[in-house]
């Protein structure tokens, strides 16, 4: 059955654990599938619309074997792994800083409660200003979509390191360098990487969002481009692979989450 | 006072660093601070800037009504029944971290290109945080309220409107703050993407026309509106968390 890719991966990296909820979610998300498909092949759907899952795989299928959007796809996800280093490596350092200066961060910390309010968006064609049209304007909105999640995960995590491990640290004439390493990183890690999955999830809706608005090239670009030229059939495909590609990252970095969660509870 | 001084102090610092970057940028088609605040001061006499600004806050105003009845009443369905929350939740968290802007074709092909479109996609953005902390907050109820309101005989009409959700409104407050931000996000992607009217449109032409003043004069405003109406939604949860 060609519609079998677009089951999302879940419920397949769950399957250890695989509880009743599990599979009845493997069924709704199998029968959501089926039905658009049964819809579309019955013409309760027209095809001008939504395309059967099964011609969107096998549109998929063959836009990655022919190679003809392999340099946007390449583009797209280097622009991610950019956006997203970027952001957590230097919302890490912002988070660890901002830390050591009470008074900076009790005024910062109200901005970094209500920044998620502000549509970032709007200050896209300033950053094109800034950088030009291509991978820094994009990589620079993602960023500064990304890093406030690590900064605020970072500034949770190190507060919630327990009292009693500094002190044990003090115990055994732990310098800083080896106390950071040894004590607060690992205590602080499982915040931490709420931080990273975040930063990854928002690095995502950055990059494709500026490539879809203004961009030259990268799977955004594809799809808008697709749209304006009524080639459906490229961009079914390509949302396909966007919305397999950010659900496996999410469910591996899920996956992670949970067994450093599962650590904290110990 | 004393602790809106420091976020004013901050505010203030990044007006500095806006008026070096401009100092900095060659030719400056950086407007400064200064140009942008005069250019705010033009549009806001400017009868097309609050036609536009109509059409947007009536998308916005349906967007959010909608998408805030809409998550509530999911919210709450998928979280009486245990078993469907889930089932329902990794798939919920998924679609919230997928980039929607991916799916904006698909709602533009189902819509048409009208002020429905946006509307809808406001929607998409706004409606599953809110089912999400709806949801979770009825899922860790004390069982306690189900039970007495079960010894009660109380129908699971009545359960919902006179236990559940006064019991779970300070988590909805907070998903509705989410979910209120991320309306007006979609909104603006979807008038930014496709569409003739409306204060996104309006940003993307401007930039087409290399108006710096009036991009950044729009985004202002829009990041200050945004900000005013999150701090009301902040206040109004602060009062009601125990």
């Amino acid at each position: 059955m060609a519609s079998a890719p677009a089951t999302p991966a879940p419920a397949a990296v769950a399957v250890p654990t695989a509880s009743p909820a599990t599979l009845l979610r493997l069924v709704v998300i199998v029968a959501a599938v089926g039905a658009l498909e049964i819809a579309c092949r019955v013409g309760w759907v027209p095809m001008t619309i939504v395309l059967p899952p099964s011609v969107m795989a096998e549109s998929l299928w063959q836009l990655l074997l022919s190679g003809s959007h392999t340099r946007d796809i390449v583009v797209s996800f280097s622009n991610v792994a950019a956006a997203a280093s970027l952001a957590v490596v230097l919302g890490f350092l912002i988070g660890a800083i901002l830390h050591t200066l009470p008074p900076v961060r009790g005024a910062v910390e109200p901005l970094l409660a209500s920044y998620y309010a502000v549509p970032t968006f709007m200050f896209y064609p300033v950053f094109i200003i800034l950088f030009g049209v291509g991978s820094g304007a994009i990589i620079a909105i993602a960023v500064l979509l990304a890093i406030v999640a690590m900064i605020t995960a970072t500034l949770n995590g190190i507060d919630r390191i327990p009292l009693v491990l500094g002190k044990t640290a003090r115990m055994m004439r732990m310098g800083p360098i080896e106390r950071a390493l040894k004590i607060s990183l690992p205590a602080a890690l499982p915040y931490l990487f709420t931080g990273v999955k975040l930063s990854v999830a928002y690095a995502f809706i950055g990059v494709i969002a500026s490539e879809f608005i203004l961009s030259g090239a990268g799977i955004g670009h594809a799809i808008a481009y697709a749209y304006n030229n009524f080639d459906n059939r490229t961009m079914y495909g390509l949302m396909l692979l966007i919305v397999l590609a950010v659900t496996v990252i999410n469910a591996v970095l899920d996956t992670i989450d949970r067994r450093l969660q599962a650590r904290l509870r110990r | 006072m004393r602790h809106i001084l420091g976020p004013l102090l901050v505010i203030l610092a990044g007006f500095l660093g806006w008026e070096v970057l401009h100092f900095v940028v060659a030719n400056s088609s950086l407007p400064s601070p200064f140009e942008t605040i005069v250019q705010m001061g033009v549009l806001l006499r400017d009868p097309d800037f609050w036609k536009q600004a109509s059409q947007t806050g009536y998308a916005f105003g349906i967007a959010v009504v909608l998408s805030t009845l809409g998550g509530i009443a999911l919210g709450i369905l998928l979280g009486m029944g245990r078993l469907a929350g889930q089932v329902a939740e990794p798939i919920l968290v998924n679609l919230y971290s997928l980039p929607k802007v991916t799916l904006y074709p698909v709602v533009l092909l189902i819509f048409g290109l009208g002020i429905s479109a946006r509307i809808a996609f406001g929607i998409m953005h706004g409606l599953i945080p809110l089912t999400l902390f709806t949801m979770n907050a009825i899922l860790q109820l004390k069982p306690v309220y189900r039970r007495s309101a079960a010894v009660m005989g109380l129908t699971s009409w009545q359960t919902a409107f006179t236990v559940i959700l006064p019991a779970i409104l300070p988590q909805v407050i907070t998903g509705a703050r989410l979910g209120v931000s991320l309306c007006l996000l979609g909104v603006l992607i979807g008038e930014m993407f496709a569409a003739r009217n409306g204060l996104g449109y309006m940003v993307t032409h401007a930039m087409e026309r290399g108006d710096m003043p009036t991009v950044l004069a729009v985004a202002v405003m829009i990041a200050a509106v945004a900000l005013a109406a999150n701090g009301l939604l902040l206040a109004l949860d602060r009062s009601r968390q125990p």
